[in-house]
């Protein structure tokens, strides 16, 4: 469920580092609000414990076809929701720098997709209140599954809308979600069964270790909800502005990609709002006229028709384009041979 | 399942050679290079999608981290393209659904699809050598720290050191597992049955929470107190560190705003 940077425009991207930068800190001044400093080195080894986990493939039955454990469900199981998600998010951190999966811009969608759903939705509302208080092997297996099965339907969703939003993908949003959806469904499954196996394994081998977490740091009663939302409400904000003044020519994607596969007029984007108040910083601040939206009257996005929405492309804009960018390639190459040179004459 | 392993082993272990590096680049303050990392995956990243000859001045990034650094080209290649798969798919679909006919090469008509799958395959490019640059000249440790520095929680920076650590000792541990289930399991040696998984799985789960404990032990006895100090702390040098970050977004922002190549071809053509 990794996504690559090359489908996110930076607005998309920088908005959800924003978000998961808060539910980091967040989480972050949980854990430090306790006084259990334990739990360091147990979120140190855990960590590695998925990446290890991750090594050994287990055959799936009837499919012909091998899988791994995700390890989101069990390490909020183990752990509770705020470690479990500082967990995830270091073993995304790390195979996005040391193993080339997912992106460095995508690592806030990936954070938020792989590790909010399972720590902040399905573990606190799904799998403690079907086996959170005296599990059974029945108990277990259902809690573990249904939320394995609902935590990566969600960010199997998320992957769409961010995809989407971001409007490089060519892939319509139906196509889209009827290929994310049942595949992660069937993962789901899987991933719902495999834990259920290594919990009750750990149930019955050591069932203090389950009873210490579940007694342990629950989603508190009273969160400040309100507060947390309004603070990702503007940071989300603050960095989409920024980062969509910045953007590519084409920052509506699931806009147009729904107006060009379905023709959902419905999808037209509104006047006011967010989106609005974007587009029209966008058009006063725009640096270059051709990376703006087209004016009209008003600060309502207008689309122009399929043919005219093209590129304008001429045949001597093409060879400009070929020659130019060959010749810019061969510098750069150049200029790095260069460089170098002069650093090995300068050791 | 062994060869994985081993490719795994060997990728994290030549990383941290590499990253062990003493040239100018390797001795950069981590928040530099962090931000300039940054700063072009956004660059990268924001030209449209039909963007092809106006991302190549980028190209200039990584030729030249190369060349400082004295990293081998090969090891970025090989990295690079370890993210192939993902680089590949992102824009695989784009040719089927977008097949509106955009130029015309010599008679062979090029769609939209193929000219932003060529633009998502080259930003990919552009982005995961950038990273693969950072990882492989910057050591672990410092990398983490430098996000400390750059105000992210230190409880988290502390759990990226942790796991960094453990995650070649736990691998160990599998490689173990697994060599032991393979010469047990004749023709069915390269993949573990569903529920056997469950128990081979967790009784590396306990083994590594006893490390863990065992851990907490060690570092309780020696002052442990939730926080990790290094003997070195990092300096920010506004001479060195500063201006590799001024130069390198100066740089990006022209390669955004300034046509570059369409400058050159107009130079070449004299006009």
């Amino acid at each position: 469920m990794h996504m690559a940077d090359a489908l996110l425009s930076p607005a998309v991207g920088g908005t959800m580092w924003a978000v998961t930068a808060g539910i980091t800190a967040y989480s972050a001044k949980k854990l430090k609000d306790s006084p259990d400093d334990s739990r360091v080195p147990l979120m140190g080894v855990l960590g590695a414990f998925i990446f290890a986990a991750q090594m050994i493939n287990f055959s799936i039955p009837v499919t012909g076809s091998s899988g791994h454990l995700g390890g989101g469900m069990i390490l909020a199981i183990l752990l509770g929701p705020y470690a479990a998600f500082l967990v995830l998010a270091s073993v995304l951190i790390v195979q996005a720098l040391f193993f080339a999966d997912g992106g460095i811009l995508a690592l806030g969608c990936n954070i938020f997709n792989m590790a909010f759903f399972p720590c902040f939705f399905a573990y606190p509302f799904i799998y403690r209140k079907i086996a959170g208080q005296n599990p059974t092997y029945k108990k277990i297996l259902i809690g573990t599954t249904l939320s394995a099965v609902i935590a990566l339907q969600l960010g199997a969703f998320s992957v769409v809308i961010e995809t989407m939003a971001s409007g490089i993908s060519e892939l319509p949003f139906n196509t889209f979600v009827l290929l994310m959806q049942p595949i992660h469904l069937a993962i789901g499954i899987v991933e719902g069964f495999v834990t259920a196996a290594v919990v009750s394994f750990v149930w019955k081998e050591r069932p203090e270790v389950l009873e210490a977490s579940s007694n342990d740091m629950p989603l508190q009663r009273g969160l400040p909800l309100k507060k947390v939302l309004a603070g990702f409400v503007v940071a989300a904000l603050f960095t989409g502005g920024i980062l969509s003044w910045f953007a590519s020519s084409y920052p509506d994607g699931l806009e147009w990609s729904m107006a060009r596969t379905a023709g959902v007029e419905e999808l037209e984007a509104p006047e006011g709002g967010a989106h609005g108040f974007l587009a029209g910083l966008q058009e006063k601040l725009a640096f270059l006229p051709d990376y703006g939206f087209r004016q009209s009257g008003t600060v309502t996005l207008e689309r122009p028709d399929t043919e005219t929405r093209w590129p304008a492309v001429d045949p001597g804009t093409t060879v400009s384009g070929f020659v130019g960018g060959g010749l810019t390639l061969l510098l750069a190459g150049a200029a790095g041979l260069l460089l170098s040179r002069t650093a090995g004459r300068c050791k | 399942m062994a060869k994985k392993l081993d490719i795994n082993f060997n990728e994290l272990v030549s990383c941290s050679t590499a990253a062990s590096g003493s040239s100018l680049v390797h001795r950069l303050d981590p928040r530099a290079k962090w931000l300039v990392t940054l700063a072009f995956a956004v660059t990268a990243t924001s030209f449209g999608k039909y963007e092809i000859a106006r991302l190549m001045p980028l190209f200039f990034y990584p030729f030249a981290m190369i060349a400082l650094s004295g990293v081998a080209v090969a090891d970025v290649l090989r990295r690079t393209a370890l993210a192939a798969p993902f680089i590949l798919l992102a824009g695989l679909f784009n040719p089927f659904f977008d097949r509106h006919v955009l130029i015309s090469l010599w008679g062979f008509p090029l769609t939209g699809g193929w000219v932003s799958f060529l633009s998502i395959t080259l930003r990919s490019v552009l982005v995961v050598s950038s990273v693969v640059l950072l990882s492989l000249t910057t050591r672990s440790d410092r990398l983490f720290s430098g996000l400390g520095e750059l105000g992210v929680p230190s409880i988290f920076v502390v759990q990226l050191q942790f796991l960094n650590r453990y995650i070649l000792l736990l691998a160990g541990e599998v490689q173990r597992i697994v060599r032991a289930h393979s010469l047990r399991s004749g023709s069915r040696r390269n993949s573990v049955s569903l529920f056997l998984s469950g128990s081979m799985l967790g009784i590396l789960l306990l083994k590594s929470m006893d490390r863990a404990a065992r851990v907490h032990w060690a570092m309780l006895a020696r002052g442990f107190d939730g926080e990790v100090r290094t003997a070195c702390p990092l300096k920010f040098s506004w001479q060195r560190d500063g201006a590799f970050v001024l130069i390198w977004v100066a740089f990006f922002g022209a390669v955004r705003f300034i046509d570059i190549p369409f400058l050159l071809f107009g130079w070449a053509v004299g006009k």
